[in-house]
């Protein structure tokens, strides 16, 4: 029974999550209109009169999500790709642990090197070659958060690829396939619903992450697509809004709870979609 | 490297070797897995145009030493081989001969049927498409219809040709194997146990389509059924521990063995 | 017939684009692996010369007066001024001044408690550089009076010496004092606490729903719940934390108590996931045959599943107590980053965590804290290294295969 209860610490715990989001939004609701919440385009909450539009946060968010995405997609994908398919043992053995100690890093170091190296070398090489960008820029915080994810993916398409049957890669290759064109014709389209439910996982990852943006991003919420920009994000807001604030029943302070609920619900929704896909996948070599 | 054969073994040449061209053929084989010595010293002559059955009992080195003859075993890392195995005399092991060309005249059909989860017709198109076989679409289709029907497949999938190639009955999955492999034309098919996950009814259509396919293709096959191998092949060799221990024609190694081992594996002391 | 060796053109285009595919495999790889020694090597770059300090020895003469009313500020000041007598207008003796550290008096009243002197005696009293000419000293930065720090080197002896100062003070305002002492503790406190529940819990779930749970409904929901909860991004247990442990429940703000209670939740998924894999790794004929001589279900779990799978839940433990320890974003939430001095004595005291320090000094404008940001980011991986190799070594140690 008391075994039973310590389980339940894992429900209680999505249900306290749930609970203190909703409440907090519900009061912040009834002061700030839910459509203006979602649909309008400025957010500043600190401004007289305050504004709170989601838009340009999510166009934040989703921006430095793309450019993480971008960076780590393949690297994860071709990484994982030689591991399991090229490396010889022991050079996999001694690579593994290269990946697993980048994973490891606490995302504080990598928003320090983000701010403090990734940022300035590119708003250099940008203003070297005529360009305005800003110091700030939510290219540098993408880059830097596309090699954070670079292991998760690598991990998740590794595994991915390996549960792939050695059957298959030993019809193609006994076809007279290529390594190269077994793994683009058979291996890959086989492991595809697994390899998207990776590149969502990581997906879920980056628009969770906070430490990067709110070091290496920028404060300002610009509704801007310009990776060059600087752009603020959901966690960054959140992160702000909360840090050395005492009351607690400010439009300001509330607002970073409406936002804690929306992207507890997207990367929720990710997460369900991401599981449902794999369980169908190992189903499908099971 | 096709220095005129030294006598295979004392007993006399199996007689079908006399009236057909010699296929492939191994001189002084021998293979390591790590440290295991799968096969030793085996030499053997494959002749074209029949079916040759590799038995003995499991662990014999008979799927290794079949996995030897389209360079298979290259993909795993523990495996190495000396010796010489030839394809029409030359040399497969030779540095300029490319695996992914040998395996092009040398295909394979593997034990447990494994279609790529890709359409019916995309399984049979995959070998013409990689290697460049087909220059229009029309002589694509015209190929992998061809393929089907030398399988024996075609009639029963023609209308569904673009769905999913898993889902056929074992049989059927196993025959568009047969399909694939011969899509790209090859001399040679290695056959590993193609009938072990099948019913019945399945085998005896595979061993039917294995019959017909010896008029145009040289055939071996892995089995461990002493009655598939009597059943389909003209020539029969008998592994044992690594080493050939007898080779010869099926009649005469099912009726009158001349080792005691063939004896007594093919009257059912041990297997 | 064959043509084996015809190197037909379409094979050429083959090869090359297999080489090519290969090629980018490698270059994924090579291009990670740079991107962490990079990483690593702009850190320690930065980060070293945050491990040494340069102090004086500056003779300081005892007044009477100064001494009787403790103005060891004053003693230090006359000390200083007596080797710089040509500084006389308040701008030159500032710019004196400003290369020693304010540090310098309480080491005196220090260094007098425990060796006291009489009035009249000359000490010689350590004295720490202020940041700015330990920069200089470092060739890092030019702000101080390059003609200042000639007449100092000229006229006392500069030593370097290794910056145990680092290690054994708290934060401080002033970058040079500046240590991680505070937030090392603080982070051992709340990872403690973190660990200790965590584990309770943790490791409670997992014996259940591994052992004893029964395939309904409800066990069903835990498990899809604990599978989510492990995606969950961290800055989401902070708002929890914040919500109800601090609003809710009063829990004292900004303690490590807090921070280990909502870094529990946090590290709990990857507990129960490790415990149940070493859960499930023990054969069931273990439990059999405990079963099978007359123990009860019970027993047979804690006396014999739960002692053999223990390396492996310890292992899962040493990677979640890790991640709890880099953890920075709910800890911000929760109110852990003040700037906080003292070193924490318990777990209801006001505390930093060490990544929190770390977001602290990156924000911080002087350059010093820029070498202190990376020194502790050295210190912080070193531990997560520390913990990792430890996991490595008792998986290895203590792994059996069935």
């Amino acid at each position: 029974m008391v075994l039973l209860v310590c389980s339940a610490v894992a429900v209680a715990t999505t249900l306290g999550i749930l609970a203190s989001v909703l409440f907090e939004s519900f009061v912040f609701f009834r002061e700030v209109p839910l459509l203006s919440f979602l649909f309008g385009t400025q957010w500043a909450p600190t401004g007289s009169p305050a504004a709170f539009g989601i838009l340009p946060l999510l166009a934040g968010t989703i921006l430095i999500t793309v450019i993480a995405l971008i960076t780590a997609t393949p690297l994860g994908l071709f990484s994982a790709i030689y591991l399991s398919e090229y490396a010889t043992p022991t050079l996999r053995k001694s690579l593994k642990p290269v990946l697993e100690l980048l994973a490891g890093i606490p995302t504080v170091v990598l928003g320090f090197f983000a701010a403090l190296t990734v940022a300035p070398f590119i708003r250099q090489v940008g203003t070297g070659l005529g360009l305005d960008v800003a110091s700030e820029s939510a290219l540098a915080a993408g880059l830097v958060m596309g090699m954070m994810i670079v292991p998760l993916i690598s991990s998740l398409s590794d595994d991915i690829i390996n549960a792939v049957p050695q059957s298959l890669r030993d019809g193609s290759l006994a076809m007279g396939a290529t390594p190269s064109e077994t793994v683009k014709r058979v291996v890959l389209p086989a492991a595809l619903p697994g390899i998207a439910s990776a590149i969502m996982l990581a997906i879920s990852r980056a628009i969770g992450e906070t430490m990067i943006v709110v070091m290496a991003a920028g404060l300002a919420a610009n509704l801007s697509f310009n990776p060059l920009a600087a752009v603020s994000t959901i966690t960054v807001q959140i992160a702000t809004l909360l840090v050395g604030d005492q009351e607690f029943d400010s439009d300001k302070t509330l607002s970073a709870f409406a936002l804690g609920l929306v992207l507890f619900f997207f990367t929720l929704a990710l997460n369900i979609a991401a599981l449902r896909l794999v369980r169908k996948y190992r189903q499908h070599y099971e | 490297m096709n220095d005129a054969s030294p006598p295979l073994m004392k007993p006399p040449l199996p007689r079908i070797l006399a009236d057909r061209p010699e296929k492939m053929a191994a001189r002084g084989v021998n293979i390591h897995y790590g440290d295991k010595h799968a096969i030793k010293d085996l030499s053997i002559t494959i002749p074209d145009r029949a079916v040759s059955a590799f038995i003995g009992p499991s662990g014999c080195g008979k799927s290794t030493f079949l996995r030897a003859l389209n360079r298979m075993n290259d993909t795993i890392p523990s495996c190495r081989m000396t010796g010489a195995i030839t394809l029409d005399g030359r040399n497969i092991n030779d540095p300029d001969v490319d695996p992914v060309q040998l395996r092009s005249h040398v295909g394979m059909v593997f034990q447990k049927p494994n279609p790529f989860p890709k359409s019916i017709f995309e399984n049979v198109a995959y070998g013409p498409r990689i290697h460049g076989l087909c220059a229009s679409k029309a002589e694509l289709e015209q190929r992998v219809e061809e393929s089907l029907k030398k399988a024996g497949l075609f009639g029963e999938v023609k209308d569904r040709l673009h769905q999913p190639g898993t889902g056929l009955s074992g049989g059927q999955q196993q025959r568009l194997c047969i399909a694939r492999a011969i899509a790209v034309n090859p001399e040679v098919i290695l056959m590993d146990e193609p009938c072990s996950a099948l019913d019945p009814i399945a085998t005896a259509r595979i061993e039917e389509l294995i019959d017909e396919l010896r008029q145009n293709f040289c055939i071996v096959i892995v089995t461990h059924s002493m009655q598939q191998a009597a059943r389909v092949s003209q020539l029969t060799a008998f592994f044992h521990l690594g080493t050939l221990v007898e080779f010869g024609d099926t009649d005469k190694i099912f009726t009158a063995p001349t080792d005691q081992r063939t004896q007594d594996y093919i009257t059912g002391r041990y297997g | 017939m064959s043509s084996l060796n015809a190197q037909n053109p379409t094979l050429r285009r083959r090869r090359a684009a297999e080489a090519r595919f290969r090629r980018y495999g490698a270059a994924a790889l090579a291009l990670t692996s740079l991107f962490l020694a990079f990483l690593i090597i702009d850190i320690v770059g930065k980060g070293w010369p945050a491990f040494v300090e340069h102090r004086v020895e500056l003779p300081v003469t005892l007044d009477s007066r100064k001494l009787a009313e403790k103005n060891y500020d004053g003693l230090i000041k006359d000390a200083i001024f007596a080797r710089f007598p040509e500084a006389q207008s308040r701008g030159q003796r500032k710019a004196v001044l400003a290369l020693f550290s304010h540090s310098a008096e309480q080491a005196l009243a220090a260094q007098l408690a425990e060796a006291p002197a009489a009035a009249g005696q000359t000490v010689k009293a350590e004295v720490l550089l202020s940041d700015t000419a330990d920069l200089h000293l470092k060739g890092l930065s030019h702000l101080a009076d390059p003609a200042a720090i000639d007449a100092l080197t000229a006229r006392l002896p500069v030593t370097a010496h290794f910056s145990w100062r680092f290690f054994s003070h708290g934060d401080s305002r002033e970058a040079e004092e500046a240590g991680i002492r505070g937030a090392l503790i603080g982070s051992l406190l709340t990872v403690a606490v973190a660990l200790g529940l965590g584990l309770i819990f943790g490791v409670a779930a997992a014996i259940y729903l591994e052992e004893f749970a029964p395939k309904n409904r409800l066990t069903d929901i835990i498990e899809v719940n604990i599978n989510n909860l492990a995606a969950v991004p961290s800055i989401i247990f902070g708002l929890l934390g914040l919500a109800v442990f601090l609003n809710a429940f009063g829990l004292p703000r900004s303690s490590p108590l807090v921070g280990g209670l909502v870094l529990s939740l946090l590290v709990l998924p990857t507990i129960i996931i490790a415990a149940r894999a070493a859960l499930k790794a023990v054969p069931p004929s273990i439990k059999e045959a405990a079963l099978g001589v007359g123990a009860s279900e019970h027993q047979a779990v804690f006396h014999h599943v739960l002692p053999l799978a223990l390396p492996g839940i310890l292992t899962g433990a040493i990677l979640g107590m890790a991640r709890a320890f880099g953890e920075t974003a709910p800890l911000l939430m929760i109110g852990m980053v003040a700037f906080i001095a003292d070193v924490p004595g318990s777990i209801s005291d006001a505390a930093t965590v060490l990544p929190v320090q770390i977001y602290l000094w990156s924000d911080l404008p002087e350059l010093a804290f820029r070498s202190k940001t990376a020194a502790a980011i050295m210190v912080l991986i070193a531990v997560l290294f520390a913990a990792n190799a430890l996991a490595i070594y008792l998986r290895n140690r203590f792994e059996r295969r069935w």
